[in-house]
């Protein structure tokens, strides 16, 4: 009879230890999350070492970028001997992403899309950082419409707009422009025009001329992209309605279905996402795709892309209220992080992301760091800050610009002209989700029935508004 | 048979399974008797005896285990049966909400395909899984030169990570002609094949990679019980004039009974489960066609990168268990009248 008593004694230990340790973890996150910063408790003491995590560069990113990055930390740590930062490989996927958060296995300082930040904010998983970002001197220079998307209820910051501010372009390829008699300095400007070109390009060169994602969440990404383009929406203006059923998205998954069944210029791929698509492209397998304006960046540094082939331009624009799909990064700090944490995390946010726009001292010397390790300077951006700051930055930086920009003009000529069109406001990555096998479908279905796929995945998209709200 | 079958349900059914095989035989005369005189024993039982009788040192023993079962098993169990019943994130408060978890994994529009697919990709594992490995051991058993050569190269694909194997078949499964089997199958004049990017070929493809990864685990396993069959039983038969097929069949096959009908469930189980091959291979796609319950959890819990609807995510796992375990008791009440008749 005493046996399963000293069980469960040992059962209530163990629960209560574990419920200690929880309690353990929650009180922790309150600290940093609920606690406001007195005055003094902003900067770092003299004494106070921090050692900071955050993230760094793509996975498998070549050596002369992680010696680029290794010489930043440097620099960074020569600045503030009491800071001791450790990068991390970091791609942010939304399939990942939250298991990363949940598990506690995220950087002290990490990067989010735009979209993400209102609902971190609210789930309190991110840190307030208004009182750390008031310090610095550009805090109030930001662009306004990209703040908004970092601003908890209360208004303060919480995430910070950081980099890659993007409009989606069409990135092609020259060489198989040229190879299959098009003129590269001629990119379409229209979608008929996308479309003869894929399949001047297929049926010359046997690569595919056209690919789009559609796999974790990026399918409904780009056809969002595609939907823009076209003069539609993903949700009502209040964000309360899914609307995926409208034409331009109809007209979108027609257009791919074309490509794909009657043109046969897409290949068999249906599995490209965000990362497998860069890579494709820059391994020449892929004549032209939508993504980021930027990600000319992230195929120098993990993909060796050969300059020369690489064209990047506008993304046709037709009927009414069309425009293109902004977005871009912010940094964010846990939520677990403590205040002498929360302190060097503006340090290096300032010195890592943002200190070069609006610093000339501290842009050419990031220029510089990145030219002698051969990284790309001059990426097109969308401005964080005033147009009047980019301008200036652009000057400071032009004598370091090592990107092939005369291949960019297309998009670059046009871009700040263009309406820049804000992601589905509610349950973003829910609505992706849910589109994700519609595009697929149309890829790999002859016979698919875009309406009746459009109307199931309205209806899932209803449902995740629904419980988001 | 009936008596066989009649012993047990004799017994007192609160008693340990050890004890019902001792009172079993005496159940029909005087089953109250045994009964009674444990029942006196135990309640002349005091803790000093059960401490002088090493019950302390056996508890302690016991203790590593009964933590780390404790820590990492039942307790997340417990905690995943209180979760799908409330709604949290893990950061703020939970709230309780009932049967609303349930209610919203059972009217999800994915879940039906996700049951039918899970259950087709458990039929395909059975129909090419399941026989593969028993050919293979039975023929190895056979094979009298270089038997250790043929089950390190059965087993070899076991040792490989699953991880680094899947990627390894991703990489074969390269739609494009130039892909690595569609380059194969090419110089005899067939495909090229979408293998995962079409969603007919997209759920074979995934069994495929999974039976050779996984088949040498149980070819080792069905050697290791071709041994135990008596080589009398073969003589017998050959003396009979039973051929290599009959031997298989009359002989092999009954004596293998036992560790079959384990491996039968276990694979059920196992496939059921399955969750790294549509996850890593296609991520449910192409247009769902390998969405499985598993992935369903996992998408639920984290797919998204803001949803973590924890909530979900265990609702449907506690149906899965619940359904597994159910499945479970079935098949061996059935397979327990069979495995005696």
């Amino acid at each position: 009879m005493k046996s399963p008593r000293i069980t469960a004694a040992v059962t209530l230990v163990g629960a209560l230890a574990l419920g200690g340790a929880l309690t353990g973890c929650s009180s922790d996150s309150n600290d940093g999350s609920g606690d406001q910063p007195t005055a003094t408790s902003i900067t770092l003491g003299k004494d106070t070492k921090v050692t900071l995590n955050v993230v760094g560069l793509l996975p498998g990113s070549t050596k002369e970028a992680q010696a680029a990055l290794a010489d930043e930390v440097k620099e960074f740590q020569a600045k503030n001997p009491n800071i001791t930062v450790t990068t991390h490989d970091y791609e942010w996927k939304a399939t990942t992403f939250a298991a990363d958060l949940a598990g506690g296995t995220l950087p002290t300082v990490f990067e989010i899309p735009f979209t993400d930040a209102k609902t971190l904010i609210a789930n309190e998983q991110i840190s307030d950082m208004q009182q750390y970002l008031a310090a610095m001197p550009y805090a109030g220079d930001f662009n306004k419409n990209l703040l908004q998307y970092g601003q908890g209820s209360n208004g303060d910051v919480y995430a910070i707009p950081a980099k890659s501010v993007y409009g989606v372009g069409l990135h092609y390829n020259r060489e198989l422009f040229t190879a299959a008699g098009l003129d590269p300095d001629k990119p379409p400007t229209t979608w008929d025009e996308v479309r003869t070109d894929a399949k001047a390009i297929s049926d010359k060169t046997g690569t595919p001329g056209f690919a789009q994602m559609a796999q974790s969440n990026t399918g409904g990404w780009q056809l969002t992209v595609d939907t823009y383009a076209r003069g539609g929406r993903m949700e009502s203006a209040d964000g309360k309605t899914a609307t995926l059923t409208n034409d331009a998205t109809k007209a979108s998954l027609q257009f791919l279905h074309d490509l794909r069944w009657t043109d046969n210029s897409m290949g068999t791929s249906a599995n490209y996402d965000w990362g497998t698509i860069n890579q494709a492209f820059a391994a020449g397998k892929v004549g032209m795709y939508t993504s980021g304006q930027d990600v000319y960046t992230a195929m120098v540094q993990a993909n060796h892309i050969d300059p020369k082939t690489y064209g990047l331009t506008m993304i046709p624009l037709e009927g009414d209220g069309s425009g293109v799909l902004g977005g871009g990064t912010m940094a964010a700090v846990s939520a677990k992080a403590s205040n002498d944490e929360k302190a060097a995390a503006i340090q290096w946010i300032n010195f890592h992301y943002l200190n070069k726009y609006t610093s000339e001292d501290a842009a050419v010397t990031n220029a510089k760091t990145q030219v002698a390790s051969n990284q790309p300077v001059g990426t097109p951006e969308l401005p964080i800050f005033s147009q009047e700051q980019y301008d200036k930055y652009q000057g400071w930086i032009k004598p370091y610009v090592n990107v092939p920009l005369d291949q960019m003009t297309g998009f670059t000529s046009k871009i700040f002209d263009a309406p820049l069109v804000n992601e589905p406001q509610t349950a973003t990555q829910d609505v992706y989700a849910a589109l994700d096998p519609v595009v697929q479908a149309v890829l790999t279905k002859q016979d698919a029935d875009i309406d009746k796929l459009l109307e199931d995945a309205n209806t899932k998209a209803q449902r995740a508004i629904d419980s988001a709200s | 048979m009936s008596a066989t079958s009649a012993v047990p349900r004799s017994t007192a059914p609160g008693d340990s399974p050890g004890a019902g095989l001792v009172g079993g035989p005496a159940g029909d005369g005087g089953g109250s008797v045994p009964r009674r005189s444990s029942v006196a024993r135990r309640r002349g039982r005091n803790p000093v005896t059960w401490v002088r009788h090493g019950g302390l040192s056996a508890l302690v023993f016991a203790l590593p285990m009964l933590l780390i079962f404790g820590v990492f098993s039942w307790w997340p169990i417990v905690r995943s049966v209180v979760m799908s019943f409330q709604k949290t994130n893990l950061v703020k408060p939970a709230t309780w909400v009932g049967w609303d978890n349930f209610q919203y994994v059972l009217t999800d529009p994915d879940l039906p395909t996700a049951i039918r697919n899970t259950f087709y990709f458990a039929l395909l594992a059975l129909v090419i899984g399941f026989p593969i490995p028993l050919v293979c051991a039975v023929l190895m058993s056979s094979v009298r030169r270089m038997k250790g050569l043929y089950s390190v190269l059965a087993y070899l694909p076991v040792v490989v990570p699953p991880v680094v194997s899947v990627l390894l078949w991703k990489f074969f499964y390269d739609g494009s002609a130039t892909g690595v089997f569609n380059t194969i199958l090419g110089k005899v004049g067939l495909g090229p094949y979408a293998w995962l990017s079409s969603p007919s070929m997209a759920m074979p493809s995934l069994v495929l990679e999974a039976t050779w990864a996984a088949a040498g685990g149980t070819v080792i396993i069905y050697l290791a019980a071709l041994i135990g069959v008596p080589g009398e039983l073969y003589d017998a038969a050959e003396v009979d004039g039973a051929g290599l097929w009959r031997k298989i069949w009359h002989v092999t096959m009954p004596q293998l009974r036992g560790v079959l009908f384990i491996t039968f469930i276990l694979q059920i189980i196992g496939t059921v489960q399955v969750f790294l091959e549509p996850y890593l291979f296609t991520g449910g796609g192409p247009a769902n066609a390998t969405l499985t319950v598993l992935l369903m959890i996992y998408n639920y819990a984290f797919g998204r990168s803001l949803g973590g609807d924890y909530g979900a995510a265990t609702a449907l796992s506690v149906m899965l268990a619940l359904f597994l375990a159910i499945l479970s008791l079935v098949y061996f009440k059935l397979t327990s009248a069979w495995s005696k008749s």
